[in-house]
């Protein structure tokens, strides 16, 4: 079953912006890697800081294009990761192992099967 | 004016006193024999999930009765009564009358009236949760839910599974108990052993709150114990409650023998706790634990338990794994470690069950005691479809590389272990630890 990881953190923790004390580059890097050799990455990337962020909608035929994020909230998204595994509890297993899951918030979702 | 409000904050506190009064009442009549009288009315009953709902209406009635009515003299036989009440009421609903789950509720309800003391059917209960029918993986949780009353919510974290996953494995375990007509019996003394070893190898996941995850989460593979944050460490107190229980229930016997061995090892684990964080919440290895931080009544209860299971001369696995942890507890009466004896008790313990914990722990033990190669070997002859994400292999792996001075192999073993490690203070033990192979 493919699973799609979400990572939302405050952008302090955020990969691309490790904290003192706590080397996020060298545990995503870890991560990515052991996710790799265990064979279940389908895809995955980190995003660059939500400031970059530009937001679309058509709405009754009008444009509107803003800077910033969908929702201006603390914890943005900063990453992803699909997976494939066996079961949802082994999704949550490689979900807990990673960096946000001790800061952030990490959302777990099956990926629609086409 | 004032004295009115006056009487009336002092009427709301002290019907809010007699609320919380009745609240706790309640809550302690369920957390001391909700187990008893779960076990009690599902055996009369033969249905689990029937026997629970009756059980929480009791419950729900005692909270509002009891702040006006006041709380019974017997809280557990008036929750036994109502609840026998309830299930009585589905069965009238069902026609149920003349079926033998009525007669025999029946004639307990008669033997409540007359003798307050209720037979202890926990540990039957246990075994049926346990049942080979059973899937392997719920039973923990079944028992937890069955004999503590603890809800999905308190025990799918501990688990690391979906809340709504677990509550449908429950009610399909549930189902399958009463669809399949499981015996609420106890075992033949032929089956007992195998029986009792699934129900303690229950207690011991819970213990671990998944024991492969405690095992991932210390990287210690020495170590059996969840080095976690402070939440994963709910079903500890859970599991010591049941593994006790369990050798009280039990006659003296060498199936209790292997019982007090899992008492054992959960207590000398117990007894390691306030020594495996250091001053700044750093994870500390056990063979770095300053040892005299070790709870040594703990250890000395446990060592007393495993001299009493050991007379029975039936060491089974969870014997055998106290044993080993009795030796790593010698460290706080001799000074030092008996390495080349933990090598041997290993031995013992894979020719009776090769798990790949105890592999791993074994090779680890090889090169505590002073044979590095021989701990290459055995780790490289391991095969389990497992290893690619099993935290403790890559851990060893790269701790015997780098006592062979192989700085590279165990640069890229500590970072595959440190991928798949959960626990904040595990990673930032393992980061320091590939920070000084430079």
């Amino acid at each position: 079953m493919k699973f799609m990881l979400m990572f939302f953190d405050s952008v302090a923790n955020q990969a691309y912006n490790p904290v003192p004390g706590h080397d996020g580059v060298a545990a995503w890097g870890a991560q990515a890697g052991a996710m790799g050799q265990a064979g279940v990455i389908v895809a995955g990337h980190g995003l660059q800081g939500r400031e970059t962020a530009t937001t679309l909608r058509l709405r009754d035929g009008v444009r509107q294009v803003q800077d910033g994020p969908f929702a201006d909230t603390k914890e943005q998204l900063g990453g992803y990761f699909v997976i494939d595994v066996a079961s949802l509890d082994d999704a949550l297993a490689w979900a807990a192992r990673s960096p946000t899951a001790a800061t952030g918030t990490v959302e777990v979702r099956p990926v629609l099967a086409m | 004016m004032k004295r009115a409000a006056a009487t009336t904050a002092a009427a709301t506190a002290a019907t809010t006193a007699a609320t919380t009064a009745a609240t706790t009442a309640a809550t302690t009549a369920a957390r001391q024999s909700y187990g008893r009288l779960l076990a009690w009315l599902a055996y009369q009953w033969r249905d689990v999930a029937a026997a629970e709902d009756a059980l929480a209406s009791a419950l729900e009635k005692a909270l509002t009765l009891w702040p006006t009515q006041g709380v019974p003299a017997a809280p557990d036989a008036w929750l036994l009564t109502v609840a026998m009440r309830a299930l009585l009421q589905i069965a009238r609903r069902q026609r149920l009358h003349n079926s033998p789950q009525v007669q025999a509720l029946l004639q307990g309800e008669l033997a409540a009236d007359d003798a307050p003391a209720l037979p202890d059917s926990r540990l039957t209960l246990l075994f049926v949760c346990a049942h080979p029918a059973i899937d392997t993986a719920v039973r923990p949780a079944l028992m937890l839910q069955v004999v503590l009353g603890l809800q999905v919510h308190q025990i799918a974290p501990a688990m690391l599974t979906a809340p709504a996953a677990l509550a449908q494995r429950l009610v399909r375990a549930k189902h399958k108990i009463r669809a399949a007509g499981l015996r609420f019996e106890e075992p033949d003394a032929a089956d007992l052993a195998d029986r009792l070893h699934a129900v303690l190898e229950a207690f011991y996941a819970a213990y671990g709150l998944g024991w492969d995850q405690a095992e991932a989460d210390t990287g210690d593979p020495g170590d059996p114990v969840a080095a976690g944050g402070a939440a994963l460490q709910g079903l500890r107190g859970e599991a010591l409650f049941l593994a006790d229980l369990v050798c009280s229930l039990l006659p003296p016997s060498a199936s209790r023998a292997e019982a007090e061995g899992l008492l054992a090892l959960m207590l000398f684990c117990e007894a390691r706790q306030p020594a495996r964080r250091g001053p700044g919440g750093g994870f500390i290895p056990l063979a770095a634990q300053d040892c005299s931080a070790w709870h040594r009544p703990l250890v000395v209860q446990a060592n007393r338990l495993l001299a009493g299971a050991a007379a029975w001369q039936a060491p089974g696995a969870f014997q055998l794994e106290a044993a080993i942890q009795s030796a790593h507890c010698q460290r706080l009466f001799t000074g030092s470690t008996p390495w080349a004896g933990i090598v041997l008790l290993y031995q013992r313990l894979l020719a009776l069950a090769p798990s790949l914990g105890a592999q791993v722990a074994h090779a680890v033990a090889c090169a505590q005691a002073g044979d590095a190669a021989r701990a290459d070997a055995l780790l490289a002859a391991l095969q389990s479809p497992r290893l690619a994400a099993y935290q403790p292999f890559w851990v060893a792996s790269g701790h015997v590389a780098s006592l062979q001075g192989r700085a590279d192999a165990a640069r890229q073993a500590w970072q595959r272990a440190l991928g798949l490690t959960s626990a904040p203070a595990l990673r930032a033990h393992l980061l320091a630890r590939l920070q000084a192979l430079g």
